[in-house]
């Protein structure tokens, strides 16, 4: 076959990294054995919690809605198998803070029976209107499987004055260790064609670019294989060079077409539309054979777990589930934390990040240039759980963090281009203003600054201090604004009261005035007919006594 | 099972503080080698003197500053600051001298400004320029470099000077360097020619002593380059403007200025180029900003040698850019992915 070259674009910086693919991309993806219950939160995506339609105690079929989408940025969530729903309670979830979240808990019946909870399926989706399909896509609670979790429904709905030129789809899967994406493109890549047959007929567009990595040689060629088998002349698959963050979705796009992403906007804006492989076969699964979001191919990996691989499992299995499957942990006890050292900086300031690195076992969701480390090992599996990526740090690795040097590493290597040195001056002083001047919020925390900083600096939690701080700020300053208003509009408002009651007041006054004024001199005058009436009366009857 | 809370990246690169700092130390290994070809014990004099009041000052300064001790003292930086100030100080210093300098290096330049990385100058050029003004008779004798020096002059008479300054069964005591006979010959209005005829100049147009140090400066700096540790900005952009400037005085009249080779391999005009103006500290750390940043240091050089007071240029213009360079880093910011050139978050 041909191969019709296709240009190329370069970003900014990035990194060749250790990437250790091979720990768990050799073997075929592995089906373990249901965990004793399943934990399902309800939040499984970027946006608001979903409606619960479902009690403790209940039983359910597979598939079946726990939880319903009704309203906006709403994602629903569904039963991984058949069984019980033992409660309803707040359980950790992954979360940088470790905190914990509603939860369905779902004991297996074993049956894995579908009952009718299967949606009606559409054989040809061509012939199916784009709406329709993309409110099966939400219904069916799919997100972007990347890990960013955003409503897939949402960004594929696009708006009719900007018409998308290209819909690209990122197989590049950059991050170290993770090889779910590698694997699912060469076990299912008919699937993902026919999930990416079915977005462009959704969004209108006659051009799909898959970009993959040149690492993942096996995976291009799956899908290549795919595409002849299908036939489908609009889709090119494109391999990429290898060079972290090019699985970053603005700087994917830059590598494809050129194009940059405006600031602050979405792909959409400059007419793309940007999915991952997973998410383009989970379409597939809801429209055409009518199953929902209940499953996700993930790695587990890691110099800590004894058998690296892949897995097929439903959403909801806990981690230590996955783990105990794959030769549970090569480390049994954690390290212990080194002592601290502090950078130089003043009493009361913000001083967490100065710790350097750290050493110990780590539980990572995620790559572990962008995940986030886990405090338990009772979290549930969910639709953003693309790794699970136990890390060793051995003692001689941790290092304090020193002042920062100026060398410029950290602008040479930002695929953003920005100065992330002057962001972490900037962060550090809390000087928000200037950060934000010099483009904080375009830093896509990639951690690639923090990663060549030879001072061990940890850039990328300064930045996202920042960030948080900025956002809490703003919305102080909104609330402030909104109470501002509230309470002018209550000085009004009982302002305007108390003018209306002195009017009416003054009102009443003078009717009462008036009124009073008369009734008093009706009184008197009665007064006075009566005692004149009296006097007549005494006079007369003086009188007739002293005539008789 | 516990695990340890981090945050994102878990990995980290291989290189830090302490080895960019021994990087630029072996870098620096073959240009002190022929210096001390040139002049034997007077070199390690100096550069055993400097490191060992360097670091004893660093310690002293970290103490008083109530700093972690062990993670700044092991970083080397203390040393390649005293290292650069070793071999720009003439030969067989006496101690005093380098303890001055040294003083106003780690101390003043340095601590006082709040320590590694807060520093605005460069603390080797502070220090030499301090003593420069200071000092400038014993600043400016260099002895007369001589093929395997230690031949020469005994570790022993070299202690006596060193110490005492006793100059005992020396031979040859001093000799201008090549800037300093071209500049103070210029200005007695004799002809390049001429002075260039007084015989202690040879392979490229200075006295090959200095040619061939600043030759070694150039391979260790090349080497640099080549690990990446430096830039390839500053080094061009200083030997680049320093070269521009001298051909075109050079070609406006070859008798009364310097070639462009005298000017790029005699003084510290490699060592600037490639260990000193590099200083990340103190450069400029936008790529076009370094090339404003070195341009400047190459500008000044050149001005300062032709016309100024000292024929030492490169400390003082390095110094004077160091004033420059917020400025610089303000004004010549990268365009951020997705936005226009120069726009404002």
């Amino acid at each position: 076959m041909i191969q019709i070259l296709h240009k190329l674009w370069r970003n900014h910086g990035g990194l060749h990294l250790d990437y250790h693919k091979e720990d768990s991309n050799a073997a075929p993806t592995k089906h373990l054995p249901m965990a004793e219950e399943l934990i399902i939160p309800l939040q499984q995506h970027s946006g608001y919690k979903p409606t619960l339609t479902v009690n403790a105690g209940d039983y359910v079929y597979k598939g079946q809605e726990l939880a319903s989408h009704t309203g906006f940025m709403k994602v629903p969530v569904h039963a991984s198998t058949s069984g019980t729903i033992t409660a309803i309670e707040e359980r950790p979830i992954a979360h940088p803070s470790g905190l914990s979240d509603v939860c369905i808990i779902l004991k297996p019946d074993g049956k894995d029976d579908w009952g009718n909870a299967r949606m009606p399926t559409y054989p040809d989706p061509s012939q199916v209107d784009g709406e329709v399909l993309r409110q099966r896509i939400c219904a069916a609670g799919i997100v972007g499987m990347g890990g960013a979790v955003f409503p897939a429904a949402i960004k594929l709905n696009v708006h009719d004055n900007i018409p998308i030129e290209a819909l690209v789809i990122n197989g590049a899967e950059c991050e170290p260790y993770i090889t779910c994406d590698d694997r699912l493109m060469r076990e299912k890549p008919v699937e993902i064609l026919r999930g990416v047959q079915i977005m462009m007929h959704i969004i209108a567009t006659q051009r799909c670019l898959i970009g993959i990595e040149d690492n993942k040689p096996e995976a291009i060629a799956a899908m290549q294989a795919a595409r002849e088998e299908l036939g489908d002349q609009r889709i090119a698959i494109i391999p990429i060079p290898t060079l972290y963050p090019s699985g970053s979705e603005k700087q994917l796009i830059k590598i494809l077409t050129g194009k940059e992403v405006p600031s602050g906007g979405r792909p959409a804006t400059i007419g793309i539309v940007c999915h991952n492989p997973a998410t383009a076969r989970a379409i597939y699964r809801a429209v055409v054979l009518g199953e929902p979001l209940i499953d996700r191919y993930l790695t587990i990996t890691g110099k800590g777990v004894a058998q690296p691989c892949n897995v097929e499992v439903p959403l909801g299995t806990p981690i230590q589930h996955l783990i105990a499957h794959s030769g549970g942990y090569t480390q049994k006890k954690p390290l212990p934390s080194p002592p601290l050292i502090r950078e130089g900086s003043q009493e009361g300031s913000y001083s967490s990040p100065d710790k350097g690195r750290l050493g110990g076992v780590s539980l990572i969701m995620g790559g572990p240039m962008m995940g986030v480390s886990l405090h338990t090992d009772q979290i549930p599996v969910v639709k953003a759980t693309n790794c699970i990526l136990v890390s060793d740090i051995p003692e001689s690795e941790q290092q304090p963090a020193l002042p920062c040097i100026r060398c410029g590493r950290c602008a040479e290597a930002c695929p953003v281009t920005l100065l992330p040195q002057q962001l972490y001056w900037h962060s550090r002083a809390r000087d928000f203003d200037k950060a934000e001047q010099y483009h904080l919020f375009d830093c896509i925390e990639c951690g690639c600054c923090s990663y060549v900083c030879p001072s061990h600096i940890r850039l990328v939690d300064y930045y996202r201090f920042a960030k948080a701080e900025i956002r809490t700020q703003r919305e102080a300053k909104t609330k402030a604004n909104i109470a501002r208003e509230r309470h002018d509009f209550h000085q009004e408002r009982l302002e305007r009261a108390k003018r209306e009651k002195a009017e009416k007041l003054a009102k009443h006054k003078e009717q009462a005035q008036t009124t009073t004024d008369d009734g008093k001199k009706a009184a008197i005058q009665a007064a006075l007919e009566r005692a004149k009436a009296k006097k007549a009366e005494a006079a007369q009857t003086t009188t007739g006594e002293t005539t008789e | 099972m516990i695990f340890s809370k981090r945050t994102s990246p878990y990995v980290s690169g291989k290189q830090d503080v302490s080895s960019i700092m021994r990087q630029v130390l072996y870098a620096l290994i073959p240009g002190t080698a022929v210096l001390i070809w040139y002049f034997g014990w007077g070199i390690l004099s100096n550069l055993v003197l400097a490191i060992v009041f360097a670091e004893l000052l660093e310690w002293g300064m970290l103490k008083l500053r109530q700093r972690p001790i062990r993670p700044f003292l092991s970083d080397y930086s203390a040393v390649v600051t005293a290292w650069l100030l070793a071999v720009a100080m003439p030969a067989f210093s006496p101690w005093w001298l380098i303890v001055i300098a040294m003083i106003f290096a780690i101390v003043i330049a340095k601590h006082l400004y709040g320590g590694l990385g807060y520093n605005p100058f460069n603390p080797a050029m502070i220090g030499y320029a301090a003593v420069l003004v200071s000092y400038p008779v014993q600043m400016t004798i260099w002895p007369a470099p001589v093929d395997f020096s230690f031949a020469q002059i005994s570790l022993g008479q070299t202690l006596q000077h060193v110490f005492a300054g006793s100059t005992q069964g020396w031979d040859a005591l001093s000799a201008a360097t090549p800037l300093d006979a071209v500049k103070v010959s210029l200005s007695l209005n004799k002809l390049l020619s001429e002075i260039y005829a007084t015989g202690q100049f040879g392979l490229l147009a200075g006295q090959a002593t200095w040619g061939w140090v600043n030759l070694a400066w150039l391979l260790g700096g090349l080497w640099l380059l080549w690990q990446r540790i430096i830039g390839w900005q500053i080094p061009v952009a200083l030997l680049g403007t320093l070269a521009v400037m001298a051909s075109v005085f050079w070609l406006i009249d070859p008798q009364a200025y310097a070639s462009p080779l005298f000017h790029l391999f005699s003084g510290a005009a490699m060592l600037g180029a490639f260990f000193i103006a590099t200083d990340p500290v103190s450069a400029s750390t936008t790529p076009t900003g370094k090339l404003f940043y070195a341009g400047g240091i190459g500008l000044f050089t050149y001005i300062i040698r032709t016309w100024g007071g000292y024929p030492d240029a490169i400390a003082f213009s390095v110094i004077i850019m160091n004033m420059a360079v917020p400025l610089l880093d303000y004004y010549t910011q990268p365009r951020v992915y997705g936005t226009k050139q120069g726009q404002r978050g």
